[in-house]
This record gives structure tokens, C-alpha cells and sequence, in this order.
């Protein structure tokens, strides 16, 4: 079973088709590289596939579970951080995690478990105490991944979790990003640094709601004859309009 | 630095047009409340429920208990046999008074014409219980009067009662309502113009213009100006329409007035914003800084002259207070000018230090 | 003006006991574009912020043209075009009414706004949305819009935090595109952080910053020069694999991805041309033991991301 099946899913806001059709299968334990444009349908789409939002069409099935039938099962078997960091600034990090725990409803013994578990993993023992809002960019994307996977899921869907991260924390998060993809766990991830786009298994490339381009980095570039995903990118989309 | 306010007005106003539903909420709202709270707030006693508990079951018992339900003041609402009833009947809220008629009502009248009624009252709403009280004592002298057979007492007080001779309290309620009402509106409506701006991040940008403070608030100010004094007619014709509250002053002068009013509201919700960090704070003291003060330290409900001298001195900071004085004068009384320029001086005095404020404490740093 | 445009030297600033800045030294010359780079919480957006009178510091000297940013604020803010690192315009205003709010904050005449707007407008290719509201716009119009609002009066010094960050490449390119027609154009002196390396290369000048001080200025290809050691250049279509095993043998100073590619580094100590001979053979032998395909495996020159990675890692790890 695919942990991720769309099968032309697509939304339409009135007479504007965000997201037209897409088809697609991303594997267990496989990093999938979800790219596109501005204004693509990426958003649209993963607001979809974690039940966020309904489809107009088609239907999509994560972790088995449909996501027009049965969109409030897929938020127990996903960890989901958003391109909009959505942590408390206010709250010091370890609350951060405890509150998320708390969200889903994890007992006590295990939330205290799983909290030191993340906080060494992602190096955040240090700043336990710190204020979230004074942490720098790189250590608060950290801490939103952390606190995605406190109820071990088993589908990760992170929008954009690297935009405007440096280089060094960028590629600290995407050696952790592996390490969970390694362990089983199946990562969907959206980006617009074509570097990291090399990292994924497989990538589809989005514009204007449609999906254009689909397979792994190197396939890609030997059917467009570049040597690099962005070369790739740049001219699907436009070539794509 | 040229003082322009014309680009901030113009985007004020861009923002009010682009977000018509609460520009609906903001003139609603008020009509609303007035609607809403006009009638509720009624402090005349009419047809307040009583028992009646008569010993004597004489026809001059049957007589003074018809006084009293034939005023408008009284409807009967239960007829007593003993007096442990009463309490009952109280603590079911069944009646507000209960008048006893002792045994020997009748035959006591006959030996001597002042014999003694007896009137329970249900003191814990004090101010509806003197209002009873007066009331009931009112119909008793009457009723004794009548009995000794003087229809011209040798001493009597001849009330009048001036500018609201049927003692409407809509007529004092109302135009109090009114200066509640757009206190409360003006400062909601700006103390989020700055809040928005910090939040959204937009605020960083205008800073790095050539852009005073004085000129972003008073920019800020002006195009909620001209909204608020058409909600502020808006709800004075309800007042005038809906309640039947008289006006006899002139409408030049109270808009006049209303505007310096208005002014003093907005300046105190921009106060607000310049200080506050996020919309929803601002929120909150935009309500808690106008709502209980403007009710209970204006002279709205309570006399200011039976406060502490303490609660006195804070009321001179309300602007509630002021404009009480001048919507009740020129709707009820007629006052002109010559009579109330010293609220109008306090309103110019409170608008500019709250405004100086503002300019002052508007941070044109980040940190 | 002559003169530097921006000069700041020992500039310090605390946010609580936090430090962001610890004696940072800066130099802005007229005419060019000079990129700040650095990890997250290096003090960058706290130095821009502080040129553009935001941010009052705790000590050091300031001066944007010419002028002290806290005490002359007034005397520097026509100079100066700061765009936000958030998306900080108007949503419900359209990309003309936005233009237009800027334009008259900023007393720019009725007819040279027509002119700077329908210019601004011809850049950014907003033209077909000047009616459109900004917050409908997508990601790399916003951005683009946000840079013309700070250049409809037309300053000297353009100030950038991070424009391009969540902008997809295309648009990024285009973002850039424009910033060089500026340059070219207008002259205009243009300072700029981003997290992008590749955009840092398109600067005249770079500095690497760390905690709130320098640790490399100088032009990219300096910069990148100053790079201790060498670098061998690995071609794989799996790289997370070929860097595990390469990482695992302990014989490397350091392995980094950068995206298709190995970068592996070769000390100091071994730089001499056989030395740089052997890793590579080393590095093959590896390659093929762990039956890993690559498609080239050569010496490659530094470039900045590698410098960003190497000093920053360096001094992170110890």
C-alpha cells in the first residue's frame, strides 16, 4: 500500500481550479519533493492531503485513509508543520513540546519521554528553558519539526520547512530528514532551494495546478537534458507559461 | 518634513471601503444597543406586582387596596391570608410589596382618621424599593386626606417638574446611552488602526518613511471622524424617533459638541493602539477604558455629587462626563452655548493631552 | 555624496542579556551591491535594522549617508528604500494603491509618480495586476511589489532583508534580474542579506557574519578564496548513500552535499598537488568498494556556500 495516493485530486475556489488533477504515489519511507511556483497549488494540495481542506474532485488516500471519506483519521497518522511557523513565541521551547503532547493526547509518562527524546535529537537541550521568539530561524524550524513528530507519525508533510534557514541549519535538517525517512517514516516536503530538491528520492514539479514533471532528480534531468533540478525547474515552468 | 496627511487619510479610507462588513457592525452595532439597552433600562415604577394581605375584609379595607391597584403604579398580583406568606411570595419574586390592613382597619378609622397601614417592601433591589415606597406613600396620604375630609391640605408642595415633566426616564436614559454608546465605538474603532499595522508588519515600513507620528495619528483620526458622527445622528434619531426623546436645543450647536466629543473618543482609542501590542488588547482596554467608566463615572446612572471626593476627581477625566452635560442640555433643556462652553473647553483639553500622549508614546523604533 | 554610504564600526546591540551584535563592522560604498551572509542569528537584520534608524544600538559608530540613523533619522529616511524581511504592504490595497501610498508618503511629485510607477510597474511585470489587491498576489509578485513600493522615490541606498526567501527559483531570478537593471540603470547602492549563496555571488562585496561580528569581507571570489584547504567535487545520483559511506571512513576532514553533488574537503596540510592526487584516488577506491555510481570526481574550486559551511560548521562543532 502507498503511503500517499492522489488520484485526480483537485480544488477549485469558484471558477479557479487551484489544484486540476493530480495524480500521483509517494512510497513508504520514501522522501517525496513536492516543487512548484508561487502560486502553483502546492498549498492547495497539502491542505487536501492532511484534511485540512475538502476536494472538489478526485480523492486522495493517506496512510490508506481517504481524505473526502475520512479526513479527521489522517490527522492521527500525520505530523504536519506548516510554512507558517505555528509555535507559541511566548511559551519557553520545552512548553512548547509539552503543549503539543498535550494536543495529542499523549499520557503523561510517554509525553515526558518523547519530549527528552526531541530535545536531544534535534539539539535543543541547551535552550529548553529559552523563549521560543528568541530563538534564531534555524533552531525554531528545528523545534516545529520536533514538535510534529511527539506522536510518531508515520507521514510527514512539511511545507517549505527550510525558507530562509542558512546553509549549515539547512542541511542539519535535511540530514534529520533522512534519518526519518531511513527509520520508515515517509516525508513529503515542498521547497524552493532546488539543492534540496537533489535530495529527495523522487520529485514532482507543479505549475498552474497541474503536476508537469515526475520522477526521480536524475531521471528528470536526463529527460530534460540539464545538470541540474534547477535548470530543470526554471525551464518547465517556462516552458509551462 | 512637510506635514502631509492626505496619504494616510486616503489609505484610511481605502481600508474602511475595502471591509464593508464591519463598517456595517460599526453603524449598526450602536443603533442596536441603543435599541436593545433603551428599553431594558426603564427605572419608572408601573405595574409593579403586590400582594395584598387584609385582615379586616372591610368595604374600607376593599377601598384602599383599590387606590392602590387602580394607580398605574400597582397591579395586584396575589391576595394574602396569612402573614407567613410573604416571604414566600418575595423569595418567589412574585410581588415587590405587600400592603398589611391590620383587623381593625375599619373600626380604627372611625376613632382616628391617621391609622396605620403597614407596607412590606423587597429591599433588595433598593432603588425599585424607594421608588415603591414613595409611591405607596403618596397614595396613603392622599387616602388619608380624603378621609379627614380635607380636599385642601394647609400645607402642601407643589412639584414641578421641569424638562421631563412625565418623569420619562427614556428621556434621561437615552441621551445618556448615546454618549456611552459613541465613547465606546470611537475608541474600538482606532485602537486597532496602529495594533493592525504592528502585527501585520506594515508598520516597519511606514517608519522607515519620512512619516511624523502626529501625522500617522492625526491621519489616523480624521477619516473616523466623519463615520462616527454619522453613526452618533444615526443613533440620536433613534433616541428621538424610537424613545420620543424630546429636542428643543439646536442641532447645529449638539453636533457641535458631538464632534469635540467624538474627537476626545477616537484620540483615546488611538491612546490605546500606540500602546497596546496586538488588536486583541486593544480590544480589550478599548472596552474596559469606556463601558463601566463612562457608565458609573459620568453622572449617567449615579449623582456625582453623592460620590467620594476621590471617584469626583476621577470623573473629571471621563469624557463621558462632559458630553452628559451637553446632550442632556441641549436635547432637554434648550442650552445654548453661553452655558456650556466649559464642558467644551474640558472635551478640547482632555483631546489634545490625549493626543499629545500618543505622539509621545508612539514608538518609531522597534526596539 | 563621496564617501561610503554606509560606514558602521564597532557596533554593539543587546536584546536583554541576547547579544545580537558584538562590535560589527560595515562599509557600504556608493554604486555597489554588498551581500550580508551568515547563520540564522548572526545579527543581520539587526544591523539593517539599525541603519534605517529602527533600532537604537548599545554602542559603535553609524553613519548612512552621512548621517547619524537615531539622532538625524529625518535627514536619511528620503535616501533610503528598506524593504522588510516580512511581507510588510497592504493586502486589502491594490498593487497601484500600494504604489501610489508610498509614493505620497514619500512626497514624490504628481508627474514624476506617473512616470516612477508606470517605470516600477514595467520592472516587475505588475502592470497586467495593478488592479489586483496584494494580498492575492502570489509569493514572487508580492516581492516584487514590495521592492517597488521602496523605490517609487527613488533612493540612494536600497536596504534588503532576505527579499527572496519562499520565492521559487524562477521568480527569484527575475527578482534578481532587476535588482541588476537598477545597478545598472540608477546607480542604485544596493545592501542585502539572503540566504542564498547564489545570490551572495552576485554581489560586488560579501561579508560572512557570526554572532554579531565579521569573519570574512571581501568580493565573492575572495571570500571563497580564503577557504583553508581545497575541495574534491563528487557527481553522484545518490548522494545521501555516497556521502554515508564517505562519512563513515573517518578519513575525511569533512563531506557536504550540495545537492547532486559531494564536496569533500581536503586538509591544509595536504593541499600540494599530490596530496589532492590521493584523496581523489581515495575517494574513488571508496566509491566503487561501496558500488556507489558517480559521474565525475574532480578537484573543484571553493565557492561561498563552501565557506559558509566550513567556517560556520567549524566553529559550530567546537
Amino acid at each position: 500500500m502507498s503511503a500517499i495516493k492522489a488520484e485526480n485530486l483537485t480544488r477549485r475556489f469558484g471558477k479557479f481550479t487551484a489544484v486540476d488533477a493530480i495524480s500521483f504515489e509517494v512510497e513508504q519511507g520514501e522522501v517525496f519533493g513536492f516543487l512548484g511556483a508561487n502560486g502553483a497549488g502546492k498549498t492547495t494540495a497539502i491542505r487536501m492531503l492532511t484534511g485540512l481542506l475538502m476536494p472538489s474532485g478526485g480523492d486522495a488516500w493517506v496512510a490508506g485513509r481517504s481524505v473526502r471519506a475520512n479526513p479527521r483519521a489522517i490527522k492521527q497518522v500525520i505530523g504536519y508543520m506548516s510554512q507558517r511557523f505555528s509555535l507559541y513565541e511566548e511559551l519557553r521551547v520545552e512548553e512548547n513540546l509539552d503543549f503539543f503532547a498535550g494536543a495529542y493526547n499523549l499520557d503523561r509518562e510517554t509525553s515526558r519521554r518523547r519530549k527528552e527524546e526531541i530535545l536531544e535529537q534535534f539539539g535543543l537541550e541547551g535552550v529548553r528553558r529559552r523563549f521560543t521568539r528568541s530563538l534564531p530561524l534555524g533552531w525554531k524550524q528545528r523545534l516545529a519539526l520536533g514538535s510534529a513528530l511527539l506522536h510518531h507519525p508515520r507521514i510527514l508533510f512539511l511545507d517549505e520547512p527550510t525558507g530562509g534557514v542558512d546553509p549549515l541549519a539547512r542541511r542539519t535538517f535535511w540530514d534529520t530528514i533522512h534519518d526519518l525517512a531511513a527509520g520508515g517514516a515517509t516525508v513529503f516536503v515542498t521547497t524552493h532551494y532546488m539543492d534540496e530538491a537533489e535530495y529527495c528520492h523522487r520529485i514532482s514539479i507543479m505549475n498552474k495546478g497541474e503536476i508537469v514533471a515526475l520522477g526521480s532528480p536524475l531521471e528528470l534531468k536526463r529527460q530534460y537534458g540539464k545538470d541540474t533540478i534547477q535548470e530543470v525547474f526554471v525551464q518547465l515552468i517556462k516552458s509551462t507559461g | 518634513m512637510r506635514f502631509n496627511l492626505l496619504p494616510i487619510i486616503r489609505k484610511e479610507f481605502i481600508h474602511i471601503r475595502r471591509d464593508p462588513r464591519s463598517l456595517a457592525i460599526v453603524i449598526l452595532l450602536p443603533i442596536m444597543q441603543l435599541l436593545l439597552f433603551g428599553f431594558a433600562i426603564d427605572m419608572d415604577v408601573k405595574n409593579v406586582p403586590i400582594g395584598v394581605l387584609d385582615y379586616d375584609r372591610t368595604p374600607a379595607s376593599r377601598d384602599l387596596v383599590r387606590r392602590f391597584t387602580g394607580s398605574d403604579y400597582f397591579i395586584q398580583a396575589a391576595a394574602l391570608q396569612r402573614r407567613d406568606q410573604v416571604e414566600d411570595l418575595f423569595k418567589a419574586r412574585q410581588a415587590k410589596a405587600v400592603i398589611v390592613i391590620p383587623p381593625d382597619y375599619a373600626a380604627s378609622l372611625q376613632r382616628d382618621p391617621s391609622t396605620a397601614v403597614q407596607i412590606l417592601v423587597d429591599g433588595s433591589d433598593s432603588n425599585t424599593g424607594a421608588i415603591i415606597l414613595n409611591a405607596a406613600q403618596r397614595l396613603l396620604t392622599e387616602a388619608s386626606l380624603e378621609r379627614a375630609g380635607i380636599t385642601d391640605p394647609p400645607l402642601q408642595v407643589a412639584p414641578a417638574i421641569w424638562y421631563n415633566p412625565e418623569q420619562e426616564s427614556s428621556h434621561f436614559i437615552v441621551p445618556g446611552l448615546v454618549a456611552v454608546l459613541m465613547m465606546m465605538i470611537c475608541a474600538l474603532l482606532t485602537s486597532i488602526t496602529i495594533t493592525r499595522e504592528k502585527e501585520t508588519g506594515t508598520l516597519e515600513q511606514i517608519l522607515t518613511a519620512p512619516v511624523h507620528p502626529s501625522q500617522l495619528i492625526i491621519g489616523k483620526v480624521l477619516p473616523y471622524v466623519g463615520i462616527a458622527m454619522v453613526d452618533a445622528a444615526l443613533v440620536i434619531l433613534v433616541g428621538i424617533f424610537g424613545f420620543g426623546v424630546p429636542f428643543v436645543g439646536s442641532a447645529a450647536l449638539l453636533a457641535f459638541f458631538l464632534l469635540l466629543y467624538v474627537v476626545t473618543s477616537l484620540s483615546l482609542g488611538i491612546l490605546i493602539s500606540t500602546v497596546a501590542r496586538t488588536q486583541q488588547v486593544s480590544m480589550m482596554l478599548a472596552a474596559m477604558l469606556t463601558l463601566l467608566p463612562s457608565v458609573i463615572l459620568s453622572g449617567f446612572v449615579f449623582p456625582l455629587a453623592s460620590m467620594p471626593d476621590v471617584l469626583q476627581a476621577v470623573s473629571r477625566i471621563i469624557p463621558a462626563r462632559y458630553f452628559l452635560v451637553i446632550i442632556r442640555g441641549i436635547m432637554l433643556k434648550g442650552n445654548g452655548f453661553a452655558v456650556l462652553w466649559p464642558q467644551a473647553l474640558f472635551l478640547v483639553l482632555l483631546s489634545v493631552v490625549l493626543l499629545a500622549v500618543s505622539v509621545k508614546r508612539f514608538k518609531t523604533r522597534l526596539a | 555624496m563621496d564617501g561610503p554610504l554606509v560606514q558602521v564600526s564597532g557596533l554593539k546591540k543587546s536584546y536583554g542579556s541576547i547579544p545580537a551584535l558584538r562590535g560589527a563592522d560595515l562599509e557600504v560604498r556608493a554604486g555597489e551591491r554588498y551581500g550580508l551572509i551568515g547563520p540564522d542569528g548572526a545579527g543581520k537584520t539587526t544591523l539593517l535594522r539599525i541603519l534605517c534608524g529602527l533600532v537604537v544600538s548599545d554602542g559603535g559608530e553609524v553613519r548612512v549617508l552621512g548621517h547619524d540613523p537615531v539622532t538625524e533619522t529625518h535627514k536619511i529616511k528620503d535616501g533610503i528604500g528598506y524593504m522588510p524581511q516580512r511581507f510588510s504592504l497592504y493586502p486589502d490595497l491594490t498593487v497601484a494603491e500600494n504604489l501610489r501610498f508610498f509614493a505620497d508618503l514619500y512626497r514624490v511629485p504628481a508627474a514624476q509618480r506617473e512616470s516612477r510607477t508606470a517605470r516600477l510597474l514595467e520592472f516587475s511585470r505588475l502592470g497586467p495586476f495593478r488592479d489586483r489587491r496584494a494580498g492575492a498576489l502570489s509569493g514572487g509578485m508580492k516581492q516584487k511589489l514590495a521592492l517597488s513600493c521602496t523605490l517609487v522615490h527613488t533612493p540612494q541606498l536600497l536596504i534588503l532583508d532576505e527579499p527572496t526567501t519562499g520565492v521559487d527559483p524562477v521568480s527569484r531570478g527575475e527578482f534578481w534580474d532587476i535588482l541588476d537593471e537598477l545597478k545598472a540603470e540608477e546607480g542604485v547602492t544596493q545592501l542585502v542579506t539572503t540566504p542564498y549563496m547564489d545570490e551572495a555571488s552576485r554581489c560586488d562585496r560579501v561579508q560572512l557574519m557570526y554572532q554579531g561580528s565579521s569573519l570574512a569581507e571581501g568580493s565573492p571570489a575572495e571570500v571563497a578564496a580564503s577557504f583553508p584547504g581545497r575541495l574534491v567535487r563528487v557527481y553522484t545520483a545518490d548522494p545521501y548513500a555516497a556521502a554515508g559511506s564517505l562519512k563513515r571512513t573517518g578519513k575525511f576532514q569533512s563531506v557536504q552535499l550540495f545537492g547532486d553533488r559531494i564536496h569533500v574537503v581536503v586538509e591544509p596540510a595536504q593541499a600540494a598537488v599530490p596530496g589532492v592526487m590521493a584523496i581523489v584516488a581515495q575517494i574513488r577506491q571508496i566509491l566503487e568498494q561501496a558500488a556507489i555510481p558517480f559521474t565525475d570526481l574532480h578537484e573543484a574550486r571553493p565557492d561561498l556556500e563552501d565557506i559558509f559551511v566550513q567556517r560556520i560548521g567549524e566553529i559550530t562543532n567546537d
